[in-house]
C-alpha cells in the first residue's frame, strides 16, 4: 500500500512528456511515419475488422428500414437486400400508426421513470449505509456477497426468481404448507413493474454501489471532523457533507440514465414477455425482435430499431448538453 | 484516474474521537438491513444447492424445494454429466467461453497497445472509430441478417464473433498501457526490440492484473450468452447452458420462435426432469461465475474497475 503514492507523480511527469512529444513527430513526413508506425496500425487491424463486420456494417444495414425487405428475392441477405424494393418511409408510416409500437414505447418510458424512483436511489443508500459500517470485515463480506449477482445471466436471475416466488416456488410452497394461498407474483401484469425492478435490484444494486463507494472514500475526512467540532450531528453532516460529496456522481449517472431512457434491458423482458403478456412486458427492443424476426416483417422491425437508435443518439447528446449545463463533465467533451 | 481512491489507506475500524457513539436503534437497523440484503442473495443460491443434492424422496417429503440439508446425493449431477443435452451444453459453453475469451483478449490487447501512444499515425481517427461504437449501435435485425448472411447459422462462431470486441474493455486496457513509463518502451526499442516483443516482454507482464480482469469480464459475457443462441443456433446439440437452463426452468414461457424442445438427459423425453436435475443445471451455470469471482474481486480494491468506471 506504500508504493502507489510514489507512482502517481511519476505518471503525471510521463503525461507531461507525452504531451511534448507529438510536436517533434509532426516534422516527419507521412512516409516516415508510416514506416515507423505500421506495426501499431497492423495491431489495430483485427479489432477494426471485427467491428466493421459485426458492428458498423449492421449499423449501416439499418437502411433496410426504407425497404420492403424480402429475404426470398435473393440467395443470401446481401442479394435479397439488393433486389428488395425501396419504399421510402412506408415502414415508418406503418410503425407510427401501429398501436402496439406506441404501447412498447410507453412501456419502456414508464419502466425508465419507475426505476429512476425505485431503483436509482437504492445503490446510493446502500453505499452510504455500508460506508458507515466501521468493521472492515463486515464491509468486505457484504460487498463480496452483493456484487456476486452482477455476474449472473438474466436467464439465471429470472430462473431464481421463478424458483423463489413463482407459482411453484419456495415461497408458494411454504405458504401452501401453512394453509395460505400464495399470491401471483411472476405472471401478474399489474405488478410486473415491481417484479422487474426487484429483479434488477437483486442483480445490480450491489454492483451499482461501487461508483458511490469510491466517491464516498474520496470525501475529505477533515470536513466531517470540522463539522462535528462545530456541533453538526450525524444527520446534518450527511446532508451538508456526504450528499454534496456525491452530487457530481449522482448527477452524472442520472443524466446517463436519461440518455439511455429507451434501453431498459432486453433479455429480462424477452424471457418474461410470454409469462405476463405483451401489454405489460413489451418494450421497444422486444417489439423489434417480435416484429422483425419472429413475425418476419423485417422492414418494420428495422424501422423500429432505427427509430430507437436515432432517438437514443439524440437523448445521449441532449443528456450530455445537460451535463455540461450543470458544470459536469458528461460522457464526452469537446476537445 | 484511480490514484486518489487506490492509494488511500483502508479506513481502520477505530472510530474517530469526534464521531458520536452509534445509537442502539441505529446499529440494530443497519444490522437488519444488511442481513436482509445478504440473505436475499444467499437464500436462493443455498436452496438451489441443497435441492440439487437431495434425493427424490427428500424432495417429495419437503413438498418441493429443500432448505435444510439432510443428505449428500449427487445422483442428479451424475445424470446431467453422463451424456445428453446438458453435457453437450456444458461442452458448448466451455468451448465458446475459452475460445471466445482467448480471441477477444488477443485482439483487444493488440488494439489497445496499438493505440497506446498518442502521436502515431492516424491515432486519433482510429481511437474515434472505436469510441463511436458507444454511440452507434447495430440494429438487431441488420445484425441478424449479416451473421446469417455470413453462413454462421448453427455455427458456434456466431456466439463468439459478434461480441468479440468491447470498446469499453479496449479503452480500459489502453488507459493502463498508457500509464506505463515511456522510458521502458524507449530503452527496449534502443535494444532492438520490435513492437510485438515490447508488448509481450514488457507491457503485458506489467499489466497482468488488468489484462486478467478484462479477460474475466469477457469470459463472463461468453458464459452468460443467451440471446444470440436463440437467434443463431437451432441445433439441439449446439445449445449453450443458458439456453438449456431457460428450457428447464422457464420452459413453456419462453420465446420459441426458433427454439426446439430440449430432450431430457437420461430420461424419456416425455417426462419432465426432476427438480433435483433442474437444480443441478442451475448450479452448473453458476459455478463458473463463482470460481472466477474471487479473482475479479481481488482487483476491486485496486481501483482497476473504479478507474474504469470513471472513464
Amino acid at each position: 500500500m506504500s508504493a502507489p503514492p510514489v507512482a502517481a507523480p511519476q505518471a503525471q511527469v510521463e503525461k507531461a512528456k507525452k504531451k511534448a512529444k507529438p510536436v517533434s513527430r509532426q516534422r516527419l513526413s507521412f512516409g516516415q511515419r508510416l514506416r515507423r508506425d505500421w506495426p501499431l496500425l497492423l495491431m489495430c487491424l483485427p479489432a477494426m475488422l471485427l467491428l466493421l463486420v459485426f458492428h458498423y456494417i449492421p449499423a449501416l444495414g439499418n437502411i433496410i428500414a426504407f425497404q420492403d425487405y424480402n429475404p426470398f428475392v435473393g440467395d443470401d441477405p446481401l442479394e435479397a437486400f439488393l433486389y428488395s424494393e425501396w419504399i421510402g418511409f412506408g415502414n415508418f408510416e406503418y410503425l407510427f400508426k401501429n398501436a402496439a409500437f406506441w404501447d412498447s414505447v410507453v412501456n419502456t418510458l414508464s419502466i425508465t421513470a419507475f426505476q429512476l424512483v425505485f431503483y436509482f436511489p437504492i445503490p446510493i443508500f446502500l453505499a452510504m449505509l455500508l460506508n458507515s459500517i466501521m468493521s472492515p470485515r463486515i464491509r468486505s463480506l457484504v460487498q463480496s456477497v452483493v456484487y456476486l449477482p452482477h455476474f449472473f445471466s438474466w436467464v439465471l436471475v429470472v430462473s431464481l426468481f421463478q424458483m423463489m416466488i413463482g407459482g411453484a416456488g419456495l415461497l408458494a410452497q411454504t405458504l401452501r404448507h401453512a394453509g395460505y394461498t400464495p399470491p401471483d407474483m411472476m405472471t401478474n401484469p399489474e405488478t410486473f413493474m415491481f417484479l422487474i425492478t426487484s429483479q434488477a435490484l437483486w442483480k445490480d444494486a450491489g454492483w451499482g454501489m461501487i461508483v458511490f463507494l469510491a466517491a464516498l472514500v474520496a470525501i475529505d475526512t477533515s470536513l466531517y471532523e470540522a463539522a462535528a467540532a462545530d456541533g453538526a450531528g450525524r444527520w446534518r453532516r450527511m446532508w451538508h457533507i456526504t450528499l454534496p460529496g456525491l452530487r457530481s456522481v449522482i448527477i452524472l449517472l442520472l443524466i446517463l440514465r436519461l440518455g439511455d431512457a429507451l434501453n431498459v434491458g432486453f433479455e429480462q423482458f424477452v424471457l418474461q414477455r410470454e409469462m405476463v403478456g405483451r401489454e405489460a412486458a413489451e418494450v421497444v427492443d422486444t417489439y423489434v425482435y417480435y416484429q422483425g424476426i419472429a413475425v418476419q416483417q423485417w422492414g418494420v422491425g428495422a424501422a423500429a430499431g432505427l427509430f430507437k437508435a436515432v432517438v437514443g443518439i439524440l437523448l445521449i447528446v441532449g443528456a450530455n448538453k445537460l451535463a455540461h449545463r450543470f458544470g459536469e463533465q458528461g460522457i464526452y467533451s469537446k476537445s | 484516474m484511480s490514484a486518489d481512491t487506490a492509494i488511500r489507506p483502508r479506513r481502520t475500524s477505530l472510530r474517530p474521537a469526534w464521531e458520536e457513539k452509534p445509537t442502539l436503534i441505529g446499529q440494530f437497523g443497519k444490522g437488519t438491513i444488511l442481513t436482509l440484503v445478504v440473505a436475499a442473495v444467499l437464500i436462493p443460491l443455498w436452496t438451489v444447492l441443497v435441492t440439487s443434492l437431495s434425493s427424490e424422496k427428500t424432495i417429495n417429503e419437503a413438498g418441493g424445494y429443500v432448505f435444510i440439508p439432510r443428505e449428500f446425493n449427487p445422483s442428479a449431477y451424475v445424470v446431467i454429466f453422463s451424456g445428453g443435452q446438458v453435457t453437450d451444453a456444458i461442452l458448448v459453453s466451455t468451448f465458446v467461453t475459452v475460445v471466445g475469451t482467448a480471441l477477444s483478449l488477443v485482439v483487444t490487447v493488440l488494439a489497445a497497445y496499438g493505440l497506446s501512444r498518442p502521436g502515431t499515425l492516424w491515432h486519433r481517427s482510429i481511437l474515434f472509430y472505436f469510441l463511436l461504437t458507444f454511440l452507434i449501435y447495430p440494429g438487431m435485425i441488420p445484425s441478424y441478417l449479416v451473421v446469417t448472411g455470413l453462413g454462421l447459422k448453427d455455427n458456434l462462431l456466431a456466439l463468439i464473433l459478434p461480441t468479440a470486441i468491447s470498446a469499453f474493455n479496449l479503452v480500459v486496457l489502453r488507459a493502463f498501457f498508457m500509464s506505463i513509463p515511456g522510458e521502458l518502451y524507449d530503452s527496449a526499442r534502443i535494444d532492438g526490440a520490435g513492437e510485438l516483443r515490447i508488448l509481450w516482454r514488457i507491457v503485458l507482464p506489467l499489466s497482468k492484473a488488468v489484462t486478467a480482469v478484462v479477460g474475466l469480464f469477457y469470459a463472463v459475457g461468453y458464459w452468460n450468452a443467451f440471446f444470440n443462441a436463440i437467434l443463431y443456433i437451432d441445433r439441439n446439440d449446439l445449445q449453450p447452458v443458458q439456453r438449456v437452463l431457460q428450457q428447464f426452468i422457464l420452459a413453456g414461457q419462453s420465446p420459441t420462435s426458433s427454439g426446439t424442445a430440449v430432450a431430457i438427459p437420461g430420461l424419456g423425453s416425455t417426462m419432465p426432469p426432476s427438480l433435483a436435475i433442474k437444480m443441478a443445471v442451475v448450479v452448473v451455470t453458476i459455478v463458473p461465475a463463482l470460481i472466477i469471482y474471487p479473482f475479479i474481486q481481488r482487483h476491486f480494491t485496486k481501483g482497476v474497475i473504479i478507474g474504469a468506471v470513471k472513464g
